[in-house]
Protein backbone atom coordinates (compact mmCIF):
# COMPACT_ATOMS: atom_id res chain seq x y z
CA UNK A 1 0.00 0.00 0.00
CA UNK A 2 0.75 3.50 -0.75
CA UNK A 3 2.04 5.97 2.38
CA UNK A 4 -0.62 8.75 2.87
CA UNK A 5 2.04 11.52 2.95
CA UNK A 6 4.56 10.26 0.63
CA UNK A 7 2.93 12.63 -2.30
CA UNK A 8 4.24 14.58 -4.83
CA UNK A 9 3.10 17.71 -1.78
CA UNK A 10 4.60 16.14 1.35
CA UNK A 11 2.75 17.84 4.78
CA UNK A 12 4.95 19.78 6.73
CA UNK A 13 4.88 17.21 9.69
CA UNK A 14 4.25 13.79 7.84
CA UNK A 15 3.88 11.97 11.13
CA UNK A 16 1.25 14.45 12.84
CA UNK A 17 -0.59 14.64 9.67
CA UNK A 18 -0.56 10.68 10.05
CA UNK A 19 -1.94 10.33 13.14
CA UNK A 20 -4.56 12.94 12.86
CA UNK A 21 -5.70 11.03 9.84
CA UNK A 22 -5.97 7.75 12.03
CA UNK A 23 -7.98 10.10 14.59
CA UNK A 24 -10.11 11.87 12.15
CA UNK A 25 -11.07 9.14 9.62
CA UNK A 26 -9.28 6.23 10.97
CA UNK A 27 -7.16 4.87 8.40
CA UNK A 28 -3.66 4.36 8.33
CA UNK A 29 -2.73 3.57 4.47
CA UNK A 30 -4.19 4.84 1.58
CA UNK A 31 -8.24 4.03 1.77
CA UNK A 32 -9.89 1.84 -0.33
CA UNK A 33 -12.45 2.83 -2.61
CA UNK A 34 -12.73 6.87 -3.52
CA UNK A 35 -10.80 9.63 -1.50
CA UNK A 36 -9.71 12.75 -0.91
CA UNK A 37 -7.01 13.90 1.01
CA UNK A 38 -6.51 18.00 2.10
CA UNK A 39 -3.71 18.75 3.98
CA UNK A 40 -3.28 22.83 4.18
CA UNK A 41 -5.65 23.77 1.86
CA UNK A 42 -4.58 21.56 -0.60
CA UNK A 43 -5.29 17.71 -2.14
CA UNK A 44 -2.61 15.85 -1.49
CA UNK A 45 -3.93 12.39 -2.27
CA UNK A 46 -7.08 12.29 -4.55
CA UNK A 47 -8.74 8.85 -6.26
CA UNK A 48 -12.00 8.39 -7.80
CA UNK A 49 -13.79 4.44 -7.82
CA UNK A 50 -15.35 2.87 -11.21
CA UNK A 51 -18.76 4.24 -9.13
CA UNK A 52 -17.65 6.95 -7.21
CA UNK A 53 -16.05 10.34 -9.45
CA UNK A 54 -14.53 13.20 -7.30
CA UNK A 55 -14.06 16.21 -9.26
CA UNK A 56 -11.82 19.27 -7.59
CA UNK A 57 -13.82 22.56 -7.89
CA UNK A 58 -11.71 25.98 -9.16
CA UNK A 59 -9.15 27.26 -7.77
CA UNK A 60 -9.15 24.22 -4.90
CA UNK A 61 -12.27 25.57 -3.21
CA UNK A 62 -13.64 22.23 -2.96
CA UNK A 63 -14.52 18.92 -4.58
CA UNK A 64 -18.04 17.42 -6.38
CA UNK A 65 -18.24 13.59 -5.48
CA UNK A 66 -20.91 11.91 -7.68
CA UNK A 67 -22.00 8.44 -6.49
CA UNK A 68 -23.92 6.22 -9.66
CA UNK A 69 -27.37 5.31 -9.09
CA UNK A 70 -27.29 1.56 -7.76
CA UNK A 71 -23.76 2.04 -6.34
CA UNK A 72 -23.86 -0.39 -3.15
CA UNK A 73 -21.57 -0.71 0.08
CA UNK A 74 -18.65 1.76 -1.44
CA UNK A 75 -16.84 3.89 0.89
CA UNK A 76 -15.50 7.53 0.44
CA UNK A 77 -13.06 9.03 2.59
CA UNK A 78 -12.34 12.95 2.13
CA UNK A 79 -10.45 13.85 5.53
CA UNK A 80 -8.98 17.58 6.36
CA UNK A 81 -5.95 18.24 8.29
CA UNK A 82 -4.63 21.60 8.96
CA UNK A 83 -1.23 21.39 10.50
CA UNK A 84 0.24 25.39 9.58
CA UNK A 85 -0.18 27.65 12.28
CA UNK A 86 -2.33 30.85 11.22
CA UNK A 87 -4.24 29.31 8.21
CA UNK A 88 -7.94 29.29 7.76
CA UNK A 89 -8.92 27.08 5.16
CA UNK A 90 -12.84 26.75 3.57
CA UNK A 91 -13.64 24.28 1.47
CA UNK A 92 -17.15 23.58 -0.61
CA UNK A 93 -17.70 19.85 -1.18
CA UNK A 94 -20.63 18.72 -2.49
CA UNK A 95 -22.30 15.25 -2.82
CA UNK A 96 -24.73 14.13 -5.50
CA UNK A 97 -25.79 10.39 -4.37
CA UNK A 98 -27.17 9.00 -7.13
CA UNK A 99 -30.68 6.97 -6.80
CA UNK A 100 -31.09 3.51 -4.68
CA UNK A 101 -26.96 4.13 -4.15
CA UNK A 102 -26.34 3.00 -0.71
CA UNK A 103 -22.40 4.10 0.63
CA UNK A 104 -20.87 5.41 3.34
CA UNK A 105 -18.63 8.46 3.53
CA UNK A 106 -16.01 9.27 6.02
CA UNK A 107 -14.90 12.98 6.50
CA UNK A 108 -13.71 15.14 9.14
CA UNK A 109 -11.27 17.40 10.15
CA UNK A 110 -7.90 18.01 12.72
CA UNK A 111 -6.20 20.92 13.53
CA UNK A 112 -2.52 20.86 14.75
CA UNK A 113 -1.35 24.34 16.24
CA UNK A 114 2.12 25.33 17.84
CA UNK A 115 2.27 28.25 16.96
CA UNK A 116 0.45 31.35 18.43
CA UNK A 117 -1.65 31.52 15.21
CA UNK A 118 -5.40 31.04 15.00
CA UNK A 119 -6.37 27.89 12.73
CA UNK A 120 -9.51 27.50 11.24
CA UNK A 121 -11.52 25.09 8.88
CA UNK A 122 -14.49 25.88 7.41
CA UNK A 123 -15.98 22.80 5.73
CA UNK A 124 -18.85 23.30 3.85
CA UNK A 125 -20.79 20.01 2.74
CA UNK A 126 -24.21 20.08 0.71
CA UNK A 127 -25.77 16.91 -0.10
CA UNK A 128 -28.18 16.14 -2.26
CA UNK A 129 -29.57 12.29 -1.74
CA UNK A 130 -31.85 10.68 -4.24
CA UNK A 131 -34.62 8.85 -4.44
CA UNK A 132 -34.09 5.71 -2.37
CA UNK A 133 -30.70 6.31 -1.37
CA UNK A 134 -29.04 5.51 1.47
CA UNK A 135 -26.05 7.19 3.03
CA UNK A 136 -24.03 6.96 6.35
CA UNK A 137 -22.05 9.93 7.26
CA UNK A 138 -19.56 9.78 9.68
CA UNK A 139 -17.73 13.59 10.42
CA UNK A 140 -15.17 13.74 13.61
CA UNK A 141 -13.82 17.04 14.72
CA UNK A 142 -10.13 16.98 16.65
CA UNK A 143 -7.85 19.50 17.47
CA UNK A 144 -3.98 19.33 19.23
CA UNK A 145 -1.08 21.40 19.59
CA UNK A 146 1.04 23.29 22.23
CA UNK A 147 0.55 26.17 20.67
CA UNK A 148 -1.24 29.17 22.27
CA UNK A 149 -3.08 29.54 18.58
CA UNK A 150 -6.99 28.92 18.61
CA UNK A 151 -7.85 25.94 17.00
CA UNK A 152 -11.77 26.69 15.16
CA UNK A 153 -13.83 24.25 13.36
CA UNK A 154 -17.13 25.59 11.48
CA UNK A 155 -18.58 23.00 9.92
CA UNK A 156 -21.94 23.01 7.77
CA UNK A 157 -23.89 20.61 6.98
CA UNK A 158 -26.87 20.70 4.18
CA UNK A 159 -28.83 18.13 3.66
CA UNK A 160 -31.70 17.77 0.58
CA UNK A 161 -33.09 14.08 0.96
CA UNK A 162 -35.34 13.16 -2.22
CA UNK A 163 -38.36 10.59 -1.79
CA UNK A 164 -38.05 7.72 0.31
CA UNK A 165 -34.16 8.20 0.57
CA UNK A 166 -32.09 8.15 4.15
CA UNK A 167 -29.19 9.91 5.82
CA UNK A 168 -27.65 8.85 9.14
CA UNK A 169 -24.83 11.27 10.42
CA UNK A 170 -22.82 10.63 13.13
CA UNK A 171 -20.75 13.95 14.09
CA UNK A 172 -18.44 13.78 16.77
CA UNK A 173 -16.09 16.68 18.63
CA UNK A 174 -14.13 15.05 21.45
CA UNK A 175 -11.26 17.14 22.17
CA UNK A 176 -9.01 19.80 21.60
CA UNK A 177 -10.88 22.20 19.02
CA UNK A 178 -11.71 26.03 21.03
CA UNK A 179 -14.17 27.38 19.24
CA UNK A 180 -16.59 25.56 16.77
CA UNK A 181 -20.02 26.63 15.46
CA UNK A 182 -22.02 23.29 13.67
CA UNK A 183 -24.76 24.10 11.64
CA UNK A 184 -26.54 21.11 10.02
CA UNK A 185 -29.94 21.94 8.03
CA UNK A 186 -32.16 19.14 6.27
CA UNK A 187 -35.14 19.42 3.82
CA UNK A 188 -37.12 16.00 3.65
CA UNK A 189 -38.72 14.95 0.64
CA UNK A 190 -41.74 12.34 1.11
CA UNK A 191 -40.88 9.19 3.30
CA UNK A 192 -37.62 10.42 3.78
CA UNK A 193 -35.67 9.73 6.68
CA UNK A 194 -33.01 12.10 8.59
CA UNK A 195 -30.71 10.75 11.75
CA UNK A 196 -28.46 12.95 13.71
CA UNK A 197 -26.26 12.14 16.59
CA UNK A 198 -23.81 14.26 17.81
CA UNK A 199 -20.86 13.34 20.81
CA UNK A 200 -19.65 16.74 21.75
CA UNK A 201 -16.98 17.08 24.92
CA UNK A 202 -15.65 20.72 25.79
CA UNK A 203 -13.15 21.58 28.03
CA UNK A 204 -11.15 24.85 29.48
CA UNK A 205 -12.53 27.88 27.55
CA UNK A 206 -13.78 26.14 24.61
CA UNK A 207 -17.05 27.09 22.47
CA UNK A 208 -19.44 25.10 20.99
CA UNK A 209 -22.28 26.13 19.36
CA UNK A 210 -24.87 23.82 17.42
CA UNK A 211 -27.44 24.88 15.57
CA UNK A 212 -30.00 21.98 13.58
CA UNK A 213 -32.52 23.03 11.53
CA UNK A 214 -34.79 20.83 9.65
CA UNK A 215 -37.78 20.91 7.93
CA UNK A 216 -39.98 18.09 7.40
CA UNK A 217 -41.89 18.62 3.64
CA UNK A 218 -42.42 15.61 2.31
CA UNK A 219 -45.91 12.99 3.91
CA UNK A 220 -44.10 10.41 6.46
CA UNK A 221 -40.94 11.83 5.94
CA UNK A 222 -39.16 11.92 9.86
CA UNK A 223 -35.81 13.52 11.83
CA UNK A 224 -34.58 12.15 14.52
CA UNK A 225 -31.55 14.48 16.02
CA UNK A 226 -29.69 13.27 19.18
CA UNK A 227 -26.80 15.04 20.84
CA UNK A 228 -24.90 14.06 23.79
CA UNK A 229 -22.48 16.31 25.50
CA UNK A 230 -19.85 16.90 28.25
CA UNK A 231 -18.95 20.30 29.17
CA UNK A 232 -16.32 20.70 31.68
CA UNK A 233 -13.66 23.29 32.77
CA UNK A 234 -15.27 26.61 32.05
CA UNK A 235 -16.52 25.99 28.69
CA UNK A 236 -19.48 27.01 26.92
CA UNK A 237 -21.88 24.80 25.05
CA UNK A 238 -25.05 25.84 22.88
CA UNK A 239 -27.82 23.50 21.14
CA UNK A 240 -30.57 25.60 19.46
CA UNK A 241 -32.91 22.74 17.55
CA UNK A 242 -35.44 23.95 15.23
CA UNK A 243 -37.71 21.43 13.32
CA UNK A 244 -40.71 22.30 11.16
CA UNK A 245 -43.25 20.11 10.55
CA UNK A 246 -45.00 20.95 7.28
CA UNK A 247 -46.97 17.72 6.43
CA UNK A 248 -47.81 14.17 8.48
CA UNK A 249 -44.40 13.86 9.50
CA UNK A 250 -42.68 12.71 12.77
CA UNK A 251 -39.75 14.83 14.23
CA UNK A 252 -37.93 14.54 17.56
CA UNK A 253 -35.00 15.95 19.06
CA UNK A 254 -33.10 15.23 21.72
CA UNK A 255 -30.12 17.38 23.84
CA UNK A 256 -28.69 15.53 26.83
CA UNK A 257 -25.47 16.99 28.41
CA UNK A 258 -23.18 16.23 31.48
CA UNK A 259 -22.36 19.67 32.85
CA UNK A 260 -19.18 19.94 35.21
CA UNK A 261 -17.02 22.11 36.88
CA UNK A 262 -17.38 25.67 35.80
CA UNK A 263 -18.85 24.99 32.70
CA UNK A 264 -22.42 26.18 31.29
CA UNK A 265 -24.68 24.53 28.58
CA UNK A 266 -27.83 25.99 26.95
CA UNK A 267 -30.28 24.41 25.15
CA UNK A 268 -33.02 25.91 23.17
CA UNK A 269 -35.40 23.90 20.98
CA UNK A 270 -38.04 24.97 18.93
CA UNK A 271 -40.41 22.96 17.01
CA UNK A 272 -43.07 23.99 14.78
CA UNK A 273 -46.14 21.89 13.66
CA UNK A 274 -47.56 23.34 10.42
CA UNK A 275 -49.57 20.72 9.79
CA UNK A 276 -52.22 18.52 11.84
CA UNK A 277 -50.50 14.81 11.51
CA UNK A 278 -47.09 16.58 12.16
CA UNK A 279 -45.76 14.81 15.39
CA UNK A 280 -42.94 16.83 16.91
CA UNK A 281 -41.12 16.08 20.33
CA UNK A 282 -37.89 17.26 21.93
CA UNK A 283 -36.44 16.63 24.64
CA UNK A 284 -33.82 18.56 26.65
CA UNK A 285 -31.62 17.11 29.89
CA UNK A 286 -28.71 19.11 32.04
CA UNK A 287 -27.65 17.99 34.86
CA UNK A 288 -24.21 16.76 36.56
CA UNK A 289 -23.51 13.89 37.01
CA UNK A 290 -25.39 11.90 39.70
CA UNK A 291 -23.78 11.07 43.11
CA UNK A 292 -25.14 7.71 43.23
CA UNK A 293 -23.23 6.54 39.62
CA UNK A 294 -20.12 7.89 41.14
CA UNK A 295 -21.01 5.89 44.07
CA UNK A 296 -21.96 3.01 42.01
CA UNK A 297 -18.61 2.71 40.14
CA UNK A 298 -16.23 3.59 43.60
CA UNK A 299 -18.20 -0.01 44.73
CA UNK A 300 -16.21 -1.51 42.39
CA UNK A 301 -13.22 -0.06 43.18
CA UNK A 302 -12.85 2.70 40.70
CA UNK A 303 -11.59 5.70 42.28
CA UNK A 304 -13.89 9.10 42.11
CA UNK A 305 -11.93 10.25 39.56
CA UNK A 306 -11.92 7.23 37.44
CA UNK A 307 -15.58 6.69 38.15
CA UNK A 308 -16.56 9.96 36.31
CA UNK A 309 -13.89 9.34 33.57
CA UNK A 310 -15.81 5.94 32.76
CA UNK A 311 -19.27 7.76 33.09
CA UNK A 312 -18.46 10.30 30.59
CA UNK A 313 -16.64 7.80 28.04
CA UNK A 314 -20.04 5.53 28.50
CA UNK A 315 -21.89 8.68 28.00
CA UNK A 316 -19.99 9.67 24.61
CA UNK A 317 -19.72 6.18 23.37
CA UNK B 1 -13.65 -10.88 59.30
CA UNK B 2 -15.80 -7.89 59.94
CA UNK B 3 -15.83 -6.36 63.29
CA UNK B 4 -18.12 -3.39 63.94
CA UNK B 5 -17.58 -1.98 67.22
CA UNK B 6 -19.90 0.19 68.88
CA UNK B 7 -21.14 2.07 65.77
CA UNK B 8 -23.27 5.01 66.22
CA UNK B 9 -24.79 7.32 63.30
CA UNK B 10 -26.94 10.31 63.20
CA UNK B 11 -28.09 13.33 60.93
CA UNK B 12 -28.99 16.43 61.80
CA UNK B 13 -32.41 17.02 60.87
CA UNK B 14 -32.99 20.33 58.97
CA UNK B 15 -37.03 20.95 60.36
CA UNK B 16 -36.42 20.32 63.91
CA UNK B 17 -32.29 21.58 64.06
CA UNK B 18 -31.57 18.50 66.05
CA UNK B 19 -29.89 15.00 66.05
CA UNK B 20 -31.31 11.82 64.95
CA UNK B 21 -29.80 8.63 66.52
CA UNK B 22 -30.30 6.18 63.44
CA UNK B 23 -27.77 3.51 64.80
CA UNK B 24 -27.09 3.37 68.48
CA UNK B 25 -23.90 1.53 69.54
CA UNK B 26 -23.74 -1.55 67.36
CA UNK B 27 -21.21 -4.23 67.51
CA UNK B 28 -21.44 -7.33 65.75
CA UNK B 29 -19.13 -9.53 63.96
CA UNK B 30 -19.35 -11.46 61.07
CA UNK B 31 -17.07 -14.52 60.78
CA UNK B 32 -15.27 -16.08 57.59
CA UNK B 33 -17.34 -17.66 55.07
CA UNK B 34 -20.74 -16.56 56.87
CA UNK B 35 -24.09 -16.44 55.98
CA UNK B 36 -25.65 -13.36 58.11
CA UNK B 37 -28.85 -11.81 57.79
CA UNK B 38 -29.94 -8.80 58.94
CA UNK B 39 -33.88 -8.18 59.44
CA UNK B 40 -36.11 -5.60 61.15
CA UNK B 41 -38.60 -3.00 61.04
CA UNK B 42 -38.38 -0.79 57.59
CA UNK B 43 -36.66 2.71 58.56
CA UNK B 44 -34.72 0.43 61.64
CA UNK B 45 -31.39 1.42 60.18
CA UNK B 46 -30.78 -1.76 58.38
CA UNK B 47 -29.64 -0.16 55.26
CA UNK B 48 -27.47 2.56 56.70
CA UNK B 49 -25.62 -0.27 58.39
CA UNK B 50 -25.20 -1.65 55.35
CA UNK B 51 -23.82 1.69 53.65
CA UNK B 52 -21.64 2.10 56.44
CA UNK B 53 -19.68 -1.07 56.02
CA UNK B 54 -19.47 -0.35 52.16
CA UNK B 55 -18.02 3.35 53.34
CA UNK B 56 -20.91 4.94 51.71
CA UNK B 57 -21.94 6.64 54.94
CA UNK B 58 -19.40 7.44 57.68
CA UNK B 59 -20.17 6.69 61.15
CA UNK B 60 -20.47 9.48 63.20
CA UNK B 61 -18.91 6.84 66.11
CA UNK B 62 -16.85 3.73 66.37
CA UNK B 63 -14.79 1.76 64.38
CA UNK B 64 -14.78 -1.08 61.64
CA UNK B 65 -12.30 -3.50 61.21
CA UNK B 66 -12.09 -5.95 58.45
CA UNK B 67 -9.18 -8.43 58.88
CA UNK B 68 -8.60 -6.93 61.90
CA UNK B 69 -7.43 -3.55 59.46
CA UNK B 70 -9.26 -0.28 60.50
CA UNK B 71 -10.89 0.67 57.92
CA UNK B 72 -13.13 2.94 59.51
CA UNK B 73 -11.45 5.94 57.33
CA UNK B 74 -11.08 4.49 54.40
CA UNK B 75 -13.11 5.60 51.03
CA UNK B 76 -15.99 3.69 49.34
CA UNK B 77 -12.91 2.20 46.86
CA UNK B 78 -10.30 1.45 49.25
CA UNK B 79 -12.42 -0.78 50.81
CA UNK B 80 -13.98 -2.33 47.28
CA UNK B 81 -10.42 -3.07 46.89
CA UNK B 82 -9.77 -5.21 49.92
CA UNK B 83 -12.78 -7.14 48.88
CA UNK B 84 -16.12 -5.62 49.87
CA UNK B 85 -18.87 -5.37 47.54
CA UNK B 86 -22.59 -3.94 47.35
CA UNK B 87 -25.28 -4.68 45.83
CA UNK B 88 -27.94 -1.89 46.25
CA UNK B 89 -31.43 -2.25 46.86
CA UNK B 90 -32.02 0.53 44.09
CA UNK B 91 -29.76 -0.18 41.41
CA UNK B 92 -28.25 3.12 39.23
CA UNK B 93 -28.85 3.38 35.43
CA UNK B 94 -26.34 4.60 33.49
CA UNK B 95 -26.81 6.27 30.36
CA UNK B 96 -24.27 4.42 27.62
CA UNK B 97 -22.70 2.02 29.85
CA UNK B 98 -23.65 -1.68 28.86
CA UNK B 99 -24.33 -4.77 31.17
CA UNK B 100 -21.15 -5.56 29.74
CA UNK B 101 -19.23 -2.82 30.29
CA UNK B 102 -20.65 -3.17 34.14
CA UNK B 103 -19.40 -6.42 34.58
CA UNK B 104 -15.98 -5.80 33.16
CA UNK B 105 -15.50 -2.70 35.54
CA UNK B 106 -16.53 -5.27 38.27
CA UNK B 107 -14.61 -8.14 37.12
CA UNK B 108 -11.89 -6.11 35.25
CA UNK B 109 -11.52 -9.22 32.84
CA UNK B 110 -13.25 -9.61 29.55
CA UNK B 111 -15.49 -12.29 29.33
CA UNK B 112 -17.08 -14.03 25.99
CA UNK B 113 -20.89 -14.14 26.04
CA UNK B 114 -20.58 -18.11 27.58
CA UNK B 115 -18.75 -15.95 31.04
CA UNK B 116 -21.06 -13.57 31.13
CA UNK B 117 -24.16 -16.27 30.92
CA UNK B 118 -22.57 -18.05 33.97
CA UNK B 119 -23.38 -14.77 35.97
CA UNK B 120 -26.54 -13.86 33.74
CA UNK B 121 -28.11 -16.81 33.81
CA UNK B 122 -27.86 -17.19 37.58
CA UNK B 123 -30.25 -14.47 38.14
CA UNK B 124 -32.41 -15.56 34.92
CA UNK B 125 -31.17 -13.23 32.35
CA UNK B 126 -29.95 -14.55 28.98
CA UNK B 127 -26.62 -13.25 28.02
CA UNK B 128 -26.91 -12.97 24.43
CA UNK B 129 -29.61 -10.36 24.99
CA UNK B 130 -28.61 -8.47 27.78
CA UNK B 131 -25.01 -8.29 27.15
CA UNK B 132 -25.31 -4.77 24.89
CA UNK B 133 -27.86 -3.34 26.39
CA UNK B 134 -27.48 -0.01 28.23
CA UNK B 135 -28.19 0.37 31.78
CA UNK B 136 -30.94 3.26 30.87
CA UNK B 137 -34.42 3.59 31.31
CA UNK B 138 -35.07 0.93 29.25
CA UNK B 139 -34.64 -2.08 31.33
CA UNK B 140 -37.67 -2.64 34.40
CA UNK B 141 -36.40 -2.63 37.86
CA UNK B 142 -36.58 -5.88 38.19
CA UNK B 143 -33.97 -6.50 35.31
CA UNK B 144 -31.53 -3.86 36.75
CA UNK B 145 -31.97 -5.59 39.78
CA UNK B 146 -30.73 -9.12 38.89
CA UNK B 147 -27.98 -7.44 37.01
CA UNK B 148 -26.56 -5.82 40.10
CA UNK B 149 -26.84 -9.13 41.74
CA UNK B 150 -24.96 -10.63 38.71
CA UNK B 151 -22.36 -7.93 39.20
CA UNK B 152 -21.72 -8.67 42.81
CA UNK B 153 -21.24 -12.70 41.91
CA UNK B 154 -19.14 -11.64 39.30
CA UNK B 155 -16.67 -9.89 41.55
CA UNK B 156 -16.18 -12.57 43.93
CA UNK B 157 -15.05 -10.23 47.01
CA UNK B 158 -14.79 -11.68 50.41
CA UNK B 159 -17.47 -9.72 52.26
CA UNK B 160 -20.60 -9.05 50.42
CA UNK B 161 -23.49 -7.24 51.02
CA UNK B 162 -26.52 -7.25 49.71
CA UNK B 163 -29.99 -4.37 49.98
CA UNK B 164 -32.99 -6.12 50.19
CA UNK B 165 -31.98 -8.46 46.79
CA UNK B 166 -35.80 -10.13 47.14
CA UNK B 167 -37.06 -6.08 46.66
CA UNK B 168 -38.44 -5.22 42.71
CA UNK B 169 -38.05 -9.09 41.95
CA UNK B 170 -40.65 -11.10 40.29
CA UNK B 171 -41.42 -14.38 41.88
CA UNK B 172 -40.37 -16.29 39.44
CA UNK B 173 -36.79 -14.62 39.45
CA UNK B 174 -37.33 -15.25 43.46
CA UNK B 175 -37.04 -18.73 43.23
CA UNK B 176 -33.98 -18.45 41.55
CA UNK B 177 -32.64 -16.09 43.71
CA UNK B 178 -32.88 -18.31 46.64
CA UNK B 179 -30.88 -20.78 45.09
CA UNK B 180 -28.47 -18.71 44.14
CA UNK B 181 -28.12 -17.51 47.88
CA UNK B 182 -28.13 -21.09 48.66
CA UNK B 183 -25.14 -21.53 46.37
CA UNK B 184 -23.12 -18.63 47.82
CA UNK B 185 -24.17 -19.93 51.37
CA UNK B 186 -22.49 -23.81 50.35
CA UNK B 187 -19.93 -22.49 48.28
CA UNK B 188 -18.21 -20.90 51.22
CA UNK B 189 -16.24 -18.36 48.95
CA UNK B 190 -16.73 -15.52 51.62
CA UNK B 191 -18.82 -13.61 53.84
CA UNK B 192 -22.09 -12.69 52.96
CA UNK B 193 -24.45 -9.98 55.06
CA UNK B 194 -28.22 -9.96 53.62
CA UNK B 195 -30.13 -7.27 54.47
CA UNK B 196 -34.05 -8.64 54.12
CA UNK B 197 -37.40 -9.21 55.04
CA UNK B 198 -38.18 -13.03 53.44
CA UNK B 199 -38.45 -16.18 55.32
CA UNK B 200 -36.81 -17.99 52.28
CA UNK B 201 -33.82 -15.87 53.27
CA UNK B 202 -33.99 -16.33 56.46
CA UNK B 203 -34.58 -19.72 56.53
CA UNK B 204 -30.85 -19.78 55.14
CA UNK B 205 -29.16 -17.59 57.50
CA UNK B 206 -26.13 -18.89 59.51
CA UNK B 207 -26.67 -15.95 61.91
CA UNK B 208 -29.70 -13.66 61.91
CA UNK B 209 -29.19 -10.09 63.13
CA UNK B 210 -33.05 -8.04 64.16
CA UNK B 211 -32.04 -4.25 63.91
CA UNK B 212 -34.95 -1.88 64.91
CA UNK B 213 -34.78 1.55 66.04
CA UNK B 214 -31.12 1.61 65.56
CA UNK B 215 -30.28 -0.94 67.69
CA UNK B 216 -29.47 -4.70 67.51
CA UNK B 217 -32.56 -5.85 69.35
CA UNK B 218 -31.93 -9.64 69.14
CA UNK B 219 -29.23 -11.63 67.24
CA UNK B 220 -28.19 -15.50 66.95
CA UNK B 221 -27.81 -18.62 64.94
CA UNK B 222 -31.17 -19.10 62.52
CA UNK B 223 -32.41 -21.83 65.13
CA UNK B 224 -32.25 -19.01 67.74
CA UNK B 225 -34.05 -16.42 66.09
CA UNK B 226 -36.42 -17.06 63.21
CA UNK B 227 -38.56 -19.22 65.57
CA UNK B 228 -39.26 -16.40 67.68
CA UNK B 229 -40.21 -14.27 64.38
CA UNK B 230 -42.33 -16.77 63.29
CA UNK B 231 -44.24 -17.04 66.11
CA UNK B 232 -44.81 -13.54 66.20
CA UNK B 233 -48.56 -13.28 63.75
CA UNK B 234 -47.80 -9.71 62.91
CA UNK B 235 -44.73 -10.48 61.85
CA UNK B 236 -45.66 -13.53 60.10
CA UNK B 237 -47.37 -11.45 57.55
CA UNK B 238 -44.00 -10.12 56.56
CA UNK B 239 -41.86 -12.85 56.70
CA UNK B 240 -43.58 -15.21 55.03
CA UNK B 241 -43.67 -15.25 51.09
CA UNK B 242 -45.65 -17.74 49.92
CA UNK B 243 -48.74 -16.96 47.85
CA UNK B 244 -47.99 -13.55 46.51
CA UNK B 245 -47.49 -11.95 42.86
CA UNK B 246 -44.51 -10.07 42.18
CA UNK B 247 -46.32 -7.08 43.16
CA UNK B 248 -47.12 -7.75 46.10
CA UNK B 249 -43.75 -9.33 46.95
CA UNK B 250 -42.18 -6.21 46.56
CA UNK B 251 -44.36 -4.09 48.33
CA UNK B 252 -43.71 -6.29 51.18
CA UNK B 253 -40.39 -5.97 51.09
CA UNK B 254 -40.53 -2.41 51.71
CA UNK B 255 -43.72 -2.05 53.34
CA UNK B 256 -43.56 -3.22 56.38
Amino acid sequence: MKSLVNEERPAKSPSIVKKILHTIADISDTPKGAYNIRVDGKSIGRQSSRNIEIRPKEKGMGIEIYVKPGTKGEFVHIPVVVDESGFADIVYNDFFIGEDADVDIVAGCGIHNDGTHLSQHDGIHTFYVGKGAKVRYVEKHYGEGNGSGERVLNPVTVVHLDEDSYLEMETVQIEGVDSTKRVTKGDLKDRAQLVIREKIMTSGKQHATTEFEVNLNGVDCSANLISRSVAKGDSFQAFYSKIDGNNACAGHSECDAIIMDQACVKAVPEITANHVDASLIHEAAIGKIAGEQITKLMTLGLSQKDAEAEIVRGFLK
Amino acid sequence: MLELKNISFSVTTEEERKEKGILKNINLTVDQDSFVVITGPNGGGKSTLAKIIMGIEKPTEGKILFHGKDITNLDINERAQLGIGFAFQQPVRFKGLTVKDLLYLATRKEMNTEELCTYLSEVGLCAADYIDREINASLSGGELKRIEIAMLRARGVELSLFDEPEAGIDLWSFQNLIRVFEQIRDEKHGAVVIISHQERILEIADQIVIISDGEIAESGTKEEILPKLLSNSSACKFFRAEGINDEKLSERGTAC
